[in-house]
């Protein structure tokens, strides 16, 4: 059997598959639901740092910007909300497309810029002087289209939509010389890559699959605020989340948000008051002592983690 | 090499500024297929940044390169690829993530356009590198990482190959193995320039040199000839390199 066929069969059907049962086992269905939007995002923060290497501690812009995206299509042009997240990914990849010069910086300086672009669609959405467009600062409420169960079903498109493109990622060429870039851009220029064009287009992916579950995001939760959508907790814990499983791995972000995610919740509940202490600790203990995140336990050992 | 073997590259006047140093200063020489052309010279003479040009990773300030009568600087290094030019680093560079094996799919994956590639684990066995095949790059000591350059661009079926001290680091064994390849591959046709410091490994494999210095060619021919000019013994003289 084919490694793709593996990883779609082992991975990718089976957590499909539990997310879409759990909602009628388990009542809680924001928290179900905010579990899928950070495995879109972790698998998104993947595609672009695990894959090329390029850390983006803006990512939230593209969540915000499709956010948007779905709300003025839904406020102006009374669209059907699949359209309109169709459209919300479209605002992320025209974002995207928009940033593309930030991919000439490395390192801090990328992720520096990045975060300073979100901020900036931020602050372009907020302003009161747009009122007739994004309502500004005062919020949206999008009761038309609000229908928490169909936005579910959506989220879950859209993850297997994700990890099927990380599945791809992990067994083509073309992951394989995203990869290659990321190690060494002249020598894989020397392999006949076109360096620019590979990062280009995993930036764009990237783009694409934030600014789809942040329109689905504003279908769920139907009435938000910038701050909201724009928050830069998302990016933080996509981030945080990928790392703690490992990048460059189908399984790794996968796994980090389970776990990470889990953990921030049932602490949330039990002992808030302990909260920020013991998650901060942890997060801590993850970068001290595992630096490649948690496949690594295992890839150390020379078990090939999917 | 026979006279009228047309060029398949041909340098002319190449200049290469860094700053307001000029580290190429008007470099003139051709090489033919089938040649092996050794680049020699003192360290800082330019010879690696004559490659670097070649080979796309540098635009020329001044003068022209032309590849089968294309004239090719500032060329992206990709399409050079495509077009039949790869190279080795003077300090190799794999991808020290991936395995062996990946390191050269990349390479078989994008570095032609038609034709059949190569066969990988004949090109691994070939180069001593079928046991670390399933390794990463990492592993692997300096004189193999140097095998893996050469793999690497051997994946993409060159006809101009630049090799930058790809000998320098080998023991004697491992430096008649590397030069019967190399005259292997020059006999199937390939034209191929070897930047080294080692003299009795530049007789023993080149038809011709070409003397490098401060970014010039100072003397071209063969080696034995080059080692009875004043102006070259000059340039060599009291050099840690000198033969
Ligand atoms: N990217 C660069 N920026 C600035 N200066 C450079 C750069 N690359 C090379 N140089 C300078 O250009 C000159 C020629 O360097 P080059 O590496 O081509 O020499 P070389 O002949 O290969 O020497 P060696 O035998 O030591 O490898 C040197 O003085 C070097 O410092
Ligand atoms: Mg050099």
């Amino acid at each position: 059997m084919p490694n793709a066929v593996k990883h779609v069969l082992f991975i990718l059907v089976p957590l499909i598959a539990v997310f879409a049962v759990l909602p009628g086992v388990y009542q809680n269905h924001l928290l179900l639901f905010n579990f899928v939007t950070f495995l879109i995002l972790a698998q998104g923060v993947n595609i672009i740092y695990g894959f090329t290497g390029y850390l983006p501690f803006g990512y939230v812009g593209f969540f915000g910007a499709g956010a948007y995206g779905f709300a003025v299509l839904v406020m102006h042009y009374q669209s059907p909300a699949l359209v309109a997240v169709l459209a919300a990914g479209l605002v992320g990849v025209l974002l995207g497309l928009l940033l593309t010069p930030l991919l000439r910086l490395s390192g801090a300086y990328f992720a520096i810029a990045n975060l300073a672009a979100s901020l900036a669609v931020l602050h372009l959405v907020a302003n009161p002087a747009l009122e007739g467009i994004t309502k500004g600062p005062y919020g949206v409420s999008l009761t038309g289209t609000f229908n928490p169960s169909h936005a579910y079903y959506a989220a879950l498109a859209v993850l297997a939509l994700t990890v099927g493109g990380v599945v791809f990622l992990k067994n083509s060429s073309f992951g394989l010389a995203l990869q290659a870039v990321r190690e060494d851009a002249v020598s894989a220029s020397m392999a006949g890559v076109n360096v620019v064009k590979m990062r280009i287009a995993a930036w764009l992916a990237s783009a694409l699959v934030a600014g789809l579950a942040g329109g689905i995001y504003a279908w769920y939760v139907s009435v938000f605020y910038p701050d909201n959508v724009f928050s830069g907790d998302f990016s933080i814990f996509a981030i945080v989340f990928a790392l703690f499983g490992g990048v460059a791995t189908i399984s790794g972000p996968i796994i980090g948000v389970l776990i990470l995610y889990g953990v921030y919740n049932l602490i949330g509940f039990t002992t808030p008051q302990y909260f920020q202490l013991i998650y901060g600790l942890l997060i801590m203990g993850l970068v001290l002592f595992l630096p490649a995140g948690l496949v690594s336990l295992a890839t150390r050992r020379g078990w090939h983690v999917p | 090499m026979s006279p009228e073997t047309k060029p398949i590259l041909s340098v002319r006047k190449l200049v290469k500024r860094f700053g307001g140093f000029v580290a190429l200063d008007g470099l003139t020489f051709h090489a033919a297929p089938g040649e092996v052309l050794g680049l020699v010279g003192p360290n800082g003479s330019g010879k690696t940044t004559a490659i670097n040009v070649i080979s796309g990773l540098y635009a020329p300030d001044g003068g022209e390169v032309v590849f089968d009568d294309v004239s090719i600087g500032g060329t992206a290094s990709h399409k050079l690829v495509h077009r039949g030019i790869n190279r080795t680093f003077q300090v190799p560079k794999p991808f020290m993530s991936l395995t062996v094996r990946e390191n050269v799919r990349v390479a078989l994956a994008y570095g032609h356009i038609g034709g059949t590639p190569p066969a990988l684990d004949a090109l691994l066995d070939e180069y001593r590198l079928a046991a670390v095949a399933d390794r990463p790059a990492a592993d692997l000591n300096s004189a193999q990482q140097k095998m893996l350059d050469l793999v690497r661009a051997l994946a993409t079926r060159p006809r101009l190959l630049l090799l930058d001290e790809l000998a320098a680091g080998l023991n004697p064994a491992e430096l008649d193995w590397i030069a019967g390849r190399i005259k292997q591959l020059a006999a199937g046709g390939m034209s191929i320039i070897v930047v080294e410091h080692l003299m009795g490994f530049i007789e023993h494999i080149t038809d011709r040199v070409i003397v490098l210095n401060a970014g010039r060619e100072i003397f071209e021919g063969k080696l034995a000839a080059a080692v009875q000019e004043p102006q070259v013994i000059e340039v060599f003289l009291g050099g840690e390199h000198a033969a």
